[in-house]
């Protein structure tokens, strides 16, 4: 095996893309479970349907200057307002049960929306060209990268330092802060818990759509990738902390990186690390890395 | 004698007569439930009896079904020891792994079961060299004195039957009653002088066991086995068949068995969208039926008879 620094460099930067988009669909898991206290299997569903219908909206729009924009842009909104669809319809319904009954009501939208998506869509693998201002890609230690990925790694942290302000200094965020910590007194004061609630998921299911939405031009689209990021995102939202904006943001980056390093040394076993981190955390500070303990 | 027991022996009478009446369909089906039936029973002590959500509960199924094909194909051990090691392989890592578990309570429990399947599952895709990887082991014929189907019908509905008369004794002895007082209150539990992790432990190791045996004796009834058998969707399966049938029940998961792979055996010989369809069966159970089946004719005797 050949590791000189630039191959080595690239794979970084390929693994920092991967992680910012883990962080975009796990950053949605968090919230929702922080403030909720629900574990959404149906979180990769919506993943996946963002991509889909990120599809869709650029075969409507191609001729339009801007189409992808505009596309990633509605599709995202559509499957954030089905999200909060399905919240205001049916999850809210199921928050006086236990919480299993929660997670496999979750796991039915994973079924069933698996099965909407291959009706409307087929089984075939589609695929979405690159936007025209970012096709083609950049030299960096004499490699090629290409110009989108780094759109992307860039974009990342904007949307964490943007999620991290509203959180922090706006009246809505700190409400859902507030929720997260103790929804009875919340609501005795006055604050409508119940929107707040679907306000939370609708963001959530946003993050999500948005991660499908953007990931549609760099991998295929096709049935089974709503299972396969699930586990990815359920890793890095435990590994950082339930609930945890910047544990997500970090073990994000920890996720990504170890899977693309791991995959230059030891092929067969990156997987495994990732699992393996995940137990350890689980077993030495089972909050997470940078969660606080819960009284779950 | 009670009225439980006549009506349990009325069913293994019908069971033990059904391939008499010739029907490679009936035996076929019938199998697979039984199978799957004590795998979900074997769930439902941990999940029903000691309130412990296992998410990772097809990690023992899929060791089961890699033991008992790993030790006759790999290891060449006649039949009875290897699945005698099939029942021990799932007890022994279920050993290892709820030592780690039974520390975490409720979703992080749910999440570190989860997280070690994952791990079970990886090391049996990845290891191509013992396991075959992606494409499994093949060729896995029944044992020389069970050679037919219906013959290993009659294994099987053996095997389960002493496995579930077992489990049965378990739970409805003192150590089961500590089970279920441990998933009502288990600080209570612990107050009494009662250690709580121990015997979360040991419910989660007699889970392991009986699960590694269905797991075993699905790998005959299949003729062969992969890597998908540990991977997560099988554990939310089992938990629905355990919830489809009643968690609150004893015998609640193996009707939740045998009527979601009778559902499934029909639906998909309509349709491909048999997903869809579990998914709608799982949103009205969890809406309008929380007891699940079993639970819901129970209510619905209770209503009719007041005065029991």
């Amino acid at each position: 095996m050949n590791f000189d620094f630039s191959f080595v460099a690239i794979q970084f930067l390929y693994g920092l893309t991967n992680a910012m988009f883990i962080f975009l669909i796990a950053s949605g898991l968090s919230i929702i479970f922080g403030v909720l206290g629900v574990l959404n299997f149906a979180h990769g569903s919506l993943y996946m349907l963002g991509a889909y219908t990120t599809y869709q909206c650029v075969s409507f729009f191609v001729d339009s200057p801007g189409y992808f924009w505009w596309a990633v842009i509605v599709a995202s909104v559509t499957v954030a307002l089905l999200g909060g669809i399905i919240e205001r319809l049916l999850l809210r319904r199921l928050y006086q049960h236990e919480q299993i009954n929660q997670l496999l009501f979750t796991y039915a939208l994973v079924l069933i929306l698996s099965d909407v998506a291959r009706f409307i869509w087929g089984v075939d693998q589609l695929s979405v060209s690159r936007p025209a201002v970012l096709k083609g890609a950049v030299e960096i230690f004499g490699q090629y990268f290409p110009k989108y990925n780094i759109f992307i790694i860039f974009l990342g942290p904007s949307i964490a330092f943007l999620f991290w302000f509203f959180m922090l200094r706006t009246r809505s965020g700190r409400m859902i802060r507030a929720a997260a910590l103790d929804r009875e007194t919340l609501g005795s004061l006055g604050v409508n818990v119940d929107r707040l609630f679907t306000v939370v998921f609708v963001i959530g299911s946003w993050l999500a759509a948005l991660g499908g939405a953007l990931v549609s031009p760099v991998v295929t689209i096709r049935p089974g990738m709503d299972v396969e990021i699930i586990i990815n995102a359920f890793i890095v939202v435990v590994i950082g902390g339930l609930g945890s904006f910047w544990g997500t943001f970090l073990a994000a980056l920890m996720v990504g990186t170890v899977y693309s390093m791991g995959i230059l040394v030891f092929p067969r076993l990156s997987m495994i690390f990732i699992y393996v981190i995940m137990v350890l955390v689980l077993i030495i500070r089972p909050w997470g890395l940078l969660g606080r303990p819960l009284q779950r | 004698m009670s009225r439980q027991n006549w009506v349990l022996i009325a069913v293994l009478v019908l069971l033990a007569l059904v391939p008499l009446t010739g029907s490679r369909y009936y035996v076929f089906l019938l199998t697979d439930v039984l199978i799957f039936g004590l795998f979900a029973v074997s769930l439902n002590l941990l999940l029903g009896y000691t309130g412990l959500v296992s998410f990772g509960q097809a990690a023992y199924f899929g060791i089961g079904a890699y033991a008992y094909a790993l030790l006759i194909k790999k290891a060449g051990l006649t039949f009875g020891v290897a699945f005698a090691l099939t029942g021990l392989s799932g007890a022994a890592a279920a050993l290892i792994i709820g030592f780690f578990c039974v520390r975490l309570t409720k979703i992080y429990f749910a999440m570190l079961t989860l997280a070690f399947s994952q791990i079970v599952w990886a090391i049996i895709f990845k290891w191509n060299s013992l396991t075959g990887g992606d494409t499994g082991i093949y060729g896995i014929d029944f044992p020389e004195f069970i050679g037919s189907k219906t013959k290993f019908y009659y294994f099987t509905l053996i095997v389960v039957v002493v496995s579930v008369f077992l489990l049965r004794r378990i739970v409805n002895s003192p150590f089961g009653r500590i089970l279920t007082t441990i998933r009502d209150n288990p600080e209570r539990t612990e107050s009494i002088g009662i250690n709580v992790k121990l015997f979360q432990l040991l419910a989660f190791i007699v889970s392991g066991f009986f699960s590694a045996i269905s797991g075993g004796l699905f790998a005959i009834f299949n003729h062969s086995i992969f890597p998908d058998f540990c991977y997560w969707p099988i554990s939310a399966e089992v938990l629905i068949m355990t919830l489809l049938g009643g968690m609150y029940s004893f015998f609640g998961p193996m009707v939740g068995a045998g009527v979601l792979l009778y559902l499934r055996l029909e639906v998909t010989s309509y349709t491909q969208y048999w997903p869809f369809i579990l998914g709608s069966i799982l949103v009205l159970l969890l809406f309008f039926f929380p007891g699940g089946i079993v639970g819901f004719f129970q209510d619905q005797i209770k209503k009719w008879r007041p005065s029991k």
